[in-house]
């Protein structure tokens, strides 16, 4: 018996075919991934299902549910599907949740919303859901409100909400995406389970098939609107047919380019290192108990050390919360440390003054997570490419800074017109390349990059990492790389280091601490790291 | 990746939105517009006095009729608009002028900056603006000027504050940081980067302020304390008909409404403004796919 059977499906938006007789099925107690490269139509899949097409859709097909037909029913009789036949779980659950209403109210409401339960009732069949999920009443008071919990505690009430009313069918956007590797885990275990004891059917929407691969029963590739592979997991990704398919796969896991050859002259881990840190540590101040309380502190950082050497690439992994993100700002200066120095080219750094690091600044730029919030809405790609180069003595005049700026831009991989429009009008990876632009302006010796990839679907993220390798090799740069993601980690560092609440537990080089991890910690979070490997063998 | 639902804001919210601004523009248009004209032409002179003619009722004549000394109401409320916008803009342009460097300072340096310019920003507001102009009239004796002086400090931690709020949110993105890393310091990020973002929400603020100032400006002139006689002034012109309102309604009616205009089309001009800039922010919202 099929739960969900969508058969010769099609949507056209203001005339463009955004799919294109798609079909699939999902039986009760299995796990059908749907997995495609952004605007693949993957999102615009779980939307129709939902009766959430753009206004002016175009529809063809045929979409059932229990055997329903939904293309035919009405917005109302849909809102009656919404959350009764269909729970839907998004990628970021802080904005999915209602900020000002406690967890039990957020997961109770969706129950006085849709059925005549009372209020105490609603609030039970609230506490059972969420002690489902791994939230029991003890230890997580109904009372919560979202911004007390984790990341992956705030994903197990939106995924108790989108439970509560006993649908058949739960739809998952990209539920982990925003999470680390450790939660990751743990919230799809949550759903694996959901799905084989309570008899859910469960389509997953990821662009990850490390992912899905462990999980799915089939796996669905969508492209350009069109399902151009499916099959077993073990079949798609052991003998993929399409291309696409192994295109997908490729960038997957990339692989290690060849590290760049030593710089003539002295073997370059005898050189000065570029930049030292010794015995860093940071300490946020936490709010005090009362007016005449005890100041107290948050040790994010313990006593940290690194060095990076001319040419070198090194990775610091962690997952939310190890501090390595508050490490990273140290080491640029952005902050000033506690306790410790970091030196850069054999010169104080955080010790100086702004007014002397000034001249150092060129030597040292970074890349950011988040595409969006790194550029000034209001400016121009020229304008924000060409920033730092008021770092440069002398300054390039105008001439010369627009030539230098086409010439950066097609560095990486844009056009010398791009510099005149605003970074809204790029997509995410273009934004990347724009930020590399910008931090390749000045000739800097490092580059760090924090998460610099981690908003990226594969396919874009294996490019900006095809174009990475190719620029540290031929300008021979360092990079700094922060990320929770070991996969671009093994593909773009020499040396690694692992840091756990603030300390680093583990260091070494790449691939030796990935393949043969000492320290548990290290352990736990490559078990928890999704892999193609486990498929292959199944 | 992600498609974003936009829930769009309902047709009649928008039309609602757009006939604020479009009435907000028309009401300040007509106050602004009084105030310009008072400049070249009224049809009387608004402070001649006429004691055979006092107390008409609206005509042909004297539209608005005319006050206890014979004076024509509608010339001036014509003339009123003048200082009032007067003393409002400047109002406003002091609260600009020291507001939005201390908010912007405040939100730069953090830290005790930051505690000083806000708990000096509470002390003045904790003094009502009349208290203000009652102690500066005391000091430099009653006028518009006064008006101005004790209008303008209370409209600078207004500024202040709203200021140090938009700039510390802007200072939370990844954009600030990127700039102190390309060498630039809390001043040069504060001009380049925060300012501008900030300034349509300034303008909103501005549009709120000046219809407050005015209904300052109207408070203060009523009991004395603002622009002096014989300088036409709204306040002082209802100051001078209260006792008469039952025998010549007009002389309260008409100044009345036109603080009411004035007052309320930038109230509606500020709405009608803060729509377009969320509209604005959806537009760079709608970031990729």
């Amino acid at each position: 018996m099929t739960l969900l059977d969508i058969q010769d499906f099609s949507l056209t938006v203001a005339g463009r075919d955004i799919l294109k007789s798609l079909s699939l099925t999902v039986a009760p107690g299995r796990i059908v991934a749907l997995v495609g490269a952004s605007g693949s139509g993957k999102s615009m899949t779980a939307l129709s299902v939902l009766g959430l097409a753009p206004p002016g859709a175009r529809i063809r097909g045929s979409i059932r549910l229990g055997g329903r037909e939904l293309t035919s029913l009405s917005d109302r009789e849909m809102d009656a599907v919404r959350g009764r036949d269909v729970g839907l779980v998004f990628q970021e659950p802080m904005t999915a949740l209602n900020p000002v209403l406690s967890i039990g109210a957020q997961v109770a409401e969706t129950v006085r919303v849709h059925t005549a339960a009372s209020r105490a009732e609603a609030a039970r069949i609230a506490d059972a859901i969420l002690t489902r999920v791994g939230l029991p009443a003890d230890r997580f008071p109904r009372s919560r409100r979202p911004h007390e919990l984790s990341g992956g505690q705030r994903q197990r009430v939106a995924i108790a909400a989108a439970l509560a009313l006993r649908p058949k069918l739960l739809i998952a956007d990209e539920p982990t995406t925003a999470l680390d590797v450790t939660t990751q885990a743990r919230i799809l275990d949550l759903l694996v389970d959901l799905v084989r004891r309570d008899g859910l059917g469960l389509l997953l929407i990821s662009h990850d098939l490390a992912l899905v691969a462990g999980v799915a029963d089939q796996v669905v590739v969508l492209h350009q609107g069109e399902v151009v592979e499916a099959g077993s997991p073990a079949t798609v990704f052991n003998t993929p047919q399409h291309p696409y398919t192994r295109r997908l796969l490729a960038a997957t896991e990339p692989v290690r380019r060849q590290p760049a050859p030593p710089p003539p002259g002295q073997p370059s881990s005898l050189a000065a290192p570029l930049l030292v840190a010794r015995g860093i540590v940071r300490d946020y101040p936490l709010p005090r108990a009362s007016w005449w309380g005890k100041a107290t502190h948050l040790r994010a950082v313990d006593q940290a050390s690194l060095a990076i050497h001319r040419g070198e690439s090194v990775g610091i992994v962690g997952e939310s919360g190890s501090g390595k993100s508050t490490l990273l700002r140290t080491l640029l200066a952005a902050d000033a440390p506690q306790g410790g120095e970091v030196r850069l080219l054999g010169q104080p750094w955080s010790a100086a003054t702004e007014a002397a690091r000034r001249p150092l600044r060129r030597h040292v730029q970074m890349v950011f997570q988040d595409p969006v919030g790194s550029f000034d809405p209001r400016w121009r790609v020229e304008r924000l490419v060409a920033e730092p180069l008021a770092l440069l003595d002398p300054p390039p005049g105008a001439a010369e800074r627009r030539r230098r700026m086409e010439d950066l831009l097609v560095q990486v991989g844009l056009a010398p017109e791009d510099a005149d429009r605003h970074p809204h009008e790029f997509s995410g990876g273009q934004r990347q390349r724009i930020a590399i632009a910008r931090a390749l302006a000045v000739s800097p010796d490092l580059i760090a990059f924090d998460e610099a990839t981690s908003a990226l679907d594969v396919l874009t993220r294996a490019q900006i990492l095809d174009l990475l390798a190719d620029l540290s090799q031929r300008l021979g740069l360092a990079y700094l790389v922060v990320s929770h993601d070991l996969a671009v980690v093994r593909a773009l560092t020499d040396r690694v280091l692992v840091m756990q609440g603030g300390r680093v537990v583990e260091e070494g080089p790449t691939l030796e601490v990935l393949n043969r991890p000492r320290h548990p910690y290290t352990t736990s979070l490559l078990a928890a790291t999704p892999t193609l490997a486990g498929t292959q063998v199944a | 990746m992600t498609v974003m639902i936009t829930l769009e804001a309902t047709p009649d919210g928008a039309e609602h939105r757009s006939r604020a601004l479009a009435a907000g523009l028309l009401l300040t248009g007509l106050v602004v517009g009084a105030a310009l004209l008072s400049l070249v032409w009224t049809p009387y002179d608004p402070t001649a006095i006429n004691v055979a003619g006092r107390l008409a009722a609206p005509s042909a004549a004297h539209w608005f009729g005319t006050d206890a000394y014979g004076r024509d109401v509608f010339s001036h409320v014509l003339a009123g608009a003048q200082s009032a916008l007067a003393v409002a803009l400047a109002a406003v342009g002091v609260g600009l002028a020291a507001g939005v460097p201390l908010g912007l300072l405040a939100a730069a340096r953090r830290g005790w900056v930051d505690e000083v310019t806000m708990r000096a920003s509470d002390i003045v507001f904790a003094f009502p603006a009349l208290v203000t102009a009652v102690l500066i009239a005391a000091l430099c004796g009653p006028g518009a000027v006064d008006a101005i002086a004790a209008i303008g400090l209370f409209n600078i931690p207004v500024f202040a504050k709203v200021t140090r709020a938009a700039a510390q949110g802007v200072w939370a993105r990844d954009y600030t940081l990127a700039a102190r890393l390309a060498g630039k310091g809390g001043g040069r990020i504060s001009v380049e980067h925060v300012l501008p973002n900030i300034a349509g929400l300034l303008l909103v603020q501005a549009t709120i302020q000046l219809s407050l100032g005015i209904i300052a400006d109207a408070g203060l002139s009523f009991v004395g304390l603002g622009t002096q006689a014989p300088r036409p002034s709204w306040g002082r012109l209802l100051a001078d008909s209260q006792t008469l309102a039952g025998q010549a309604p007009w002389l309260v009616l008409f100044p009345g409404l036109a603080v009411l205009a004035a007052v309320l089309g930038f109230n509606l001009l500020g709405e009608g403004l803060r729509a377009r800039l969320d509209l604005k922010r959806g537009l760079f919202a709608r970031r990729g796919r």
